[in-house]
């Protein structure tokens, strides 16, 4: 794929090989994310788009005997180097997961602000001003600003999911990787977080993994395509769609099969 | 009704009139243990019984102060030594340890009697610290608790999702502080159920205490010094000669009875709480 020639470069996945075990589950996949845009993940289920994206912040290495070849580059330094921190790399890439995932003994401020305490940030009023600004992005700020300090539990589901968007947005990372945010959300959730996506972008970079077409089709610039592990296609959202270079994309894009 | 369908009323029905007498049995005897208690000691609590020392045998009168403020320290001791450990062991086996060992051995510990703890608490600290001591029998019951506290605090924090740990790693933090930040505060209430148990098990103890606190006539709160117990208290006047000490023996039998359910109700408290939270 050709990114605009303006377009800055923020993420790089080479020659990614992601494996279990002796299985590999990614296979030699090469891409590039290129800075403020959303890219969408989709593929029929098991087809490594998940593990594709816990490789991007070295999650997937914590998974029981998961592993990966190849690199990934950000911002044209290599992640997998054996110089860089994991733990640090993540507080760069933040992540939000399938289902929401609020940390149940804190409130909703300290969910929002747990990111920033885990990285020294302790002042007061700093602390205050990070958490407005992450809610406000997430467009949660409105709906909780009156109960920062009751129990993130006390959220409907969509609402615990903006608080996760939230939570990964206060660090400041450059990167958000999305995995099925809105797998467990109704409509009206679902919509939320597709308009946060494009307001998002302007700030970060973006990469949702999702196995819903439409979604895909509505909050992205570029798609990928994984089946079976392999990076299939790669274009911009709109071409893909309408003219898939690939038989197997247009196969699972028409319904066909996935 | 067909042959088959009425013999598998009459099963369904002997079975659940077996379930019932059985519960009612294991019932019956905490109801017999219960009442016996309060109306062979209830009648033996006084002012003097809470705040009198024994007097010499053969004399009425007295207390058994010192055995309740023992049992408070001994226990209380045991319980600051063995919950750090406990936690800490059961935190490791869930989160770290590859497992089979560290069960293995928390299993067989479990398992191990309480005598057996004591001798060993004999040989290893009364023995080389020259004599009998409230911190050894301290030691003993907290041998005694920390495979208890171990084992569920392992198997509570287990329960905490999977989805959780991923979430905090995620969002950059270390492993260590993700286990103690967010996997063990999840996981708190049910721990501090566990050790309230484990606090309860321990506080009705004798075996142990026989070799290692050996028990104290007089009134004492020094640690490297031999100490009363209430277990200890009830074992000797229960089997001494008096109608006194009997009388005596009732009552203490009563307050350490007390005791373990309070700590047990507290447990069943705490327990609610958690579920009241998971909501």
């Amino acid at each position: 794929m050709a990114p605009p020639a303006d377009a800055r470069l923020r993420l790089e996945a080479v020659r990614l090989t992601a494996l279990y075990g002796r299985r590999a589950v990614v296979k030699d996949v090469s891409i590039l994310f290129p800075a403020h845009t959303v890219t969408a993940v989709i593929g029929p289920s098991g087809c490594g788009k998940s593990t594709f994206l816990r490789c991007l912040n070295r999650m997937h290495e914590l998974s029981e005997g998961g592993w990966v070849t190849g690199r990934v580059l950000l911002d044209g330094a290599d992640v997998y180097d054996d110089a860089v921190d994991p733990v640090q790399l993540r507080r760069r890439i933040g992540m939000v997961f399938q289902r929401p995932t609020p940390f149940p003994t804190m409130s909703i401020y300290d969910n929002v602000a747990a990111g920033l305490r885990v990285n020294g940030h302790r002042g007061r009023r700093a602390l205050d001003d990070v958490v407005e600004r992450a809610l406000t992005q997430a467009a949660l700020w409105d709906e909780v600003k009156d109960r920062l300090r009751a129990s993130a539990l006390a959220l409907s589901g969509g609402q615990q999911q903006r608080l996760c968007i939230a939570r990964a947005l206060a660090p400041q990372p450059e990167v958000l990787l999305l995995d099925e945010p809105t797998a467990s959300l109704d409509p009206a959730g679902t919509q939320r977080i597709e308009e946060l996506c494009h307001e998002l972008k302007r700030l970060y970079t973006i990469v949702i993994v999702t196995h819903n077409m439409q979604q895909a089709a509505r909050v992205s610039d570029y798609t990928a395509f994984f089946y079976l592990g392999d990076l299939v296609e790669v274009g911009r959202t709109d071409e893909l769609f309408t003219r898939p270079n690939e038989e197997r994309t247009e196969a699972y894009i028409t319904g066909r099969f996935g | 009704m067909s042959g088959r369908s009425l013999r598998r009323h009459v099963t369904s029905g002997l079975m659940t009139g077996l379930v019932a007498v059985l519960s009612f049995t294991a019932v019956l005897a905490l109801v017999l243990i219960l009442g016996d208690l309060i109306a062979k000691g209830a009648s033996s609590l006084n002012w003097d019984f809470f705040t009198k020392n024994p007097v010499p045998a053969g004399q009425s009168g007295g207390g058994v102060a010192n055995a309740i403020v023992g049992t408070g320290i001994i226990v209380g001791l045991a319980a600051l030594i063995g919950l750090p450990i406990g936690i800490g062991t059961g935190l490791y086996l869930a989160e770290y340890g590859s497992g089979r060992l560290g069960w293995f051995v928390a299993d067989v510990l479990n398992g191990t009697p309480s005598i057996v703890i004591g001798i060993f608490a004999w040989t290893w600290l009364v023995r080389p610290m020259g004599g009998y001591s409230a911190l050894a029998g301290s030691v003993a019951l907290a041998a005694l608790m920390i495979p208890m506290i171990a084992r569920t605090t392992e198997e509570m924090v287990r329960l905490v999702p999977h989805s959780l740990r991923e979430a905090a790693l995620a969002l950059g933090y270390p492993r260590w502080r993700t286990s103690l930040r967010v996997v063990a505060r999840t996981a708190l209430a049910g721990i501090v159920t566990g050790c309230l148990v484990g606090v309860a098990r321990i506080a009705g103890e004798t075996a142990p205490l026989l070799f290692t606190a050996l028990g104290n006539l007089n009134f004492s709160t020094s640690v490297t010094q031999p100490m009363q117990t209430l277990p200890h208290q009830i074992y000797e006047y229960a089997s001494g000669p008096f109608e006194e000490w009997h009388r005596l023996a009732w009552a203490s039998a009563l307050v350490l009875m007390s005791l373990v359910l309070l700590l047990g109700v507290t447990a069943r408290w705490a327990i609610r709480q958690r579920h009241g939270a998971a909501r």
